[in-house]
């Protein structure tokens, strides 16, 4: 398996007022054509791990790695143009919430377009019409309809569809997805996992899937990376789960409630000191 | 067992949208009740409308077997108590800890404010070392918990949560959902609880009721969807969607 990116060493440190913030501190891993998810509580450092990656952290905070490659290229030594680049072209991200994500003041069709005009040298009509086929590999049922239409007209499963078709328009290698499906409800989230899964294997794309939800982390993906306050603290095959052996994994596993299980009170998580050292 | 809240056919109108389309139910004294459903099914507008916060166009709704009027009295305000689903939201952020349980206890008139500000926070275990704080100054957990704190604080007998673990981090929701239970058991409480999460409410409550479009599609017992006994599809997909994913 050919990788396609290497993170080794990965740190995010934010300048605060009462001093620097190391939020993601020291993660490595790397990526093949393959589904990887990061999963973690809220601050576990997940979300600025794809945002390194993808080279959206905030300025004024600094990212160290000793190595941060994507397919070769030193994502770090980088110029600013080159990532601005490869951002959309060659790696693609989906964000949470559609609602806060889409340009509110532009067409969904337009929006796609516009992706599409900004990496490939292609006239009006043949960008709508990739678009509108596009709309209908994320299975939105009347593409036409749905491309003159405004993020607010559409519903949040259709939004996302949206945004996927926008993310994949550009034929990325690589895609980052951060908590896709968290917005959505529980039976449009499966529509929408079951898209992203199809048109990933059918591209052959490397997927980073990060999120919040063990349980559907491991249900869709190969391998998963559990982080707790800024760094890696176990890896796994996805089958074995529940062979997992870091007290934070089982603990996280254990304290969900499940349809059938009669555990009253549910228990709960004991954080060790240790865990963060 | 008499019925502690019951709604008898309400309907709720936004404009020309029929948000609740005749929707009845009964919750029992000291019973947990839940509400699930996809979002714009309805279960959280029947909940606001209980708690008088969304506009009943018709139908009734009775507590302790006092049919609510067009105003609701005092005494009803210090019987019924939300808690909401975003504690980043619920929470006035220029007032303390202490301010915040002061508010109710100032409105119902209580004189032995200072006892039973300290046995709330005692009782969601937060302790008095945070009575002074501003919520930007506590977790999201500790919040849901001062959430709780206001809405016990009043001693009411039925308590309406609206997800109120959805936007907590899944160790801290295991925490809530200990203390909710334990509060319930300790204070014979009645709960009316809306979540989308099947297992939430199949672990907290007795009995549900699965809602879709404003309507109601069926009743259940807990024991029921763990067994897989249900007749509509509806719920079979929900069921089906809290197991995860599986690959086609």
């Amino acid at each position: 398996m050919s990788t396609l990116l290497e993170v080794d060493d990965l740190r995010v440190t934010f300048p605060t007022r009462t001093g620097r913030i190391e939020a993601v501190r020291g993660v490595s891993f790397s990526l093949g054509r393959e589904r990887l998810g990061i999963v973690g509580e809220s601050g576990s450092g997940k979300s600025q791990t794809g945002r390194a990656i993808m080279g959206l952290t905030p300025p004024q905070a600094e990212v160290t790695a000793s190595k941060l490659a994507f397919d070769g290229t030193d994502l770090l030594a980088a110029s600013p143009r080159d990532r601005r680049a490869m951002r959309g072209k060659r790696i693609a991200m989906i964000l949470q919430d559609p609602k806060y994500s889409l340009d509110p003041v532009m067409s969904i069709g337009r929006q796609i377009v516009e992706t599409l005009r900004t990496h490939e040298k292609v006239g009006k009509a043949e960008a709508r019409d990739r678009a509108l086929a596009m709309l209908e590999a994320v299975q939105i049922r009347e593409p036409a309809r749905v491309f003159d239409l405004h993020p607010h007209e559409v519903s949040g499963g259709m939004g996302q569809r949206a945004m996927i078709a926008m993310m994949l328009i550009a034929g990325p290698e690589m895609m980052i997805a951060d908590e896709p499906t968290s917005a959505l409800d529980v039976t449009v989230q499966l529509d929408v996992l079951g898209i992203l899964d199809r048109l990933v294997s059918e591209r052959g794309m490397g997927l980073i899937f990060i999120s919040h939800d063990l349980r559907l982390v491991s249900s869709f993906c190969d391998r998963v990376i559990v982080m707790y306050a800024g760094k890696v603290v176990e890896q796994l095959k996805a089958s074995e789960l529940g062979r997992a052996q870091h007290p934070y994994t089982r603990g996280l596993l254990n304290c969900m409630p499940k349809i059938g299980a009669d555990r009253h009170p549910l228990p709960v998580l004991d954080r060790k000191p240790e865990w963060a050292a | 067992m008499t019925a502690a809240l019951s709604a008898d056919r309400l309907e709720v109108v936004f404009d020309r949208f029929r948000a609740l389309k005749g929707v009845s139910l009964e919750v029992q004294s000291g019973e947990s009740f839940g509400l699930v459903g996809e979002s714009g099914s309805g279960k959280s507008t029947l909940l606001r409308a209980i708690a008088g916060l969304a506009p009943a166009a018709s139908g009734s709704i009775t507590v302790n077997g006092k049919k609510l009027g067009k105003r609701r009295d005092k005494a009803f305000y210090r019987e019924v108590q939300m808690v909401f689903q975003d504690p980043y939201g619920s929470l006035h952020p220029r007032q303390t800890v202490d301010r915040l349980l002061q508010e109710p206890l100032a409105i119902h008139g209580f004189a032995d404010g200072e006892k039973r500000i300290q046995r709330a926070l005692d009782e969601v275990g937060l302790g008095t070392g945070f009575r002074f704080r501003y919520s930007h100054q506590l977790s999201g957990g500790q919040r849901q918990r001062v959430a709780i704190a206001r809405a016990l604080i009043l001693e009411p007998a039925i308590l309406l949560l609206d997800e109120p673990t959805s936007a907590l981090d899944a160790s801290v929701q295991a925490e809530v959902l200990n203390l909710l239970e334990d509060i319930r058991r300790r204070r014979k409480l009645t709960f009316l609880m809306v979540s989308h999460d099947l297992a939430i409410i199949t672990h907290m409550c007795e009995r549900l009721m699965v809602m879709q479009n404003g309507e109601a599609v069926e009743h259940l017992t807990a024991d029921d969807l763990v067994e897989r006994r249900v007749s509509k599809d509806y719920t079979r997909n929900l069921l089906r969607a809290s197991d995860g994913f599986v690959r086609a």
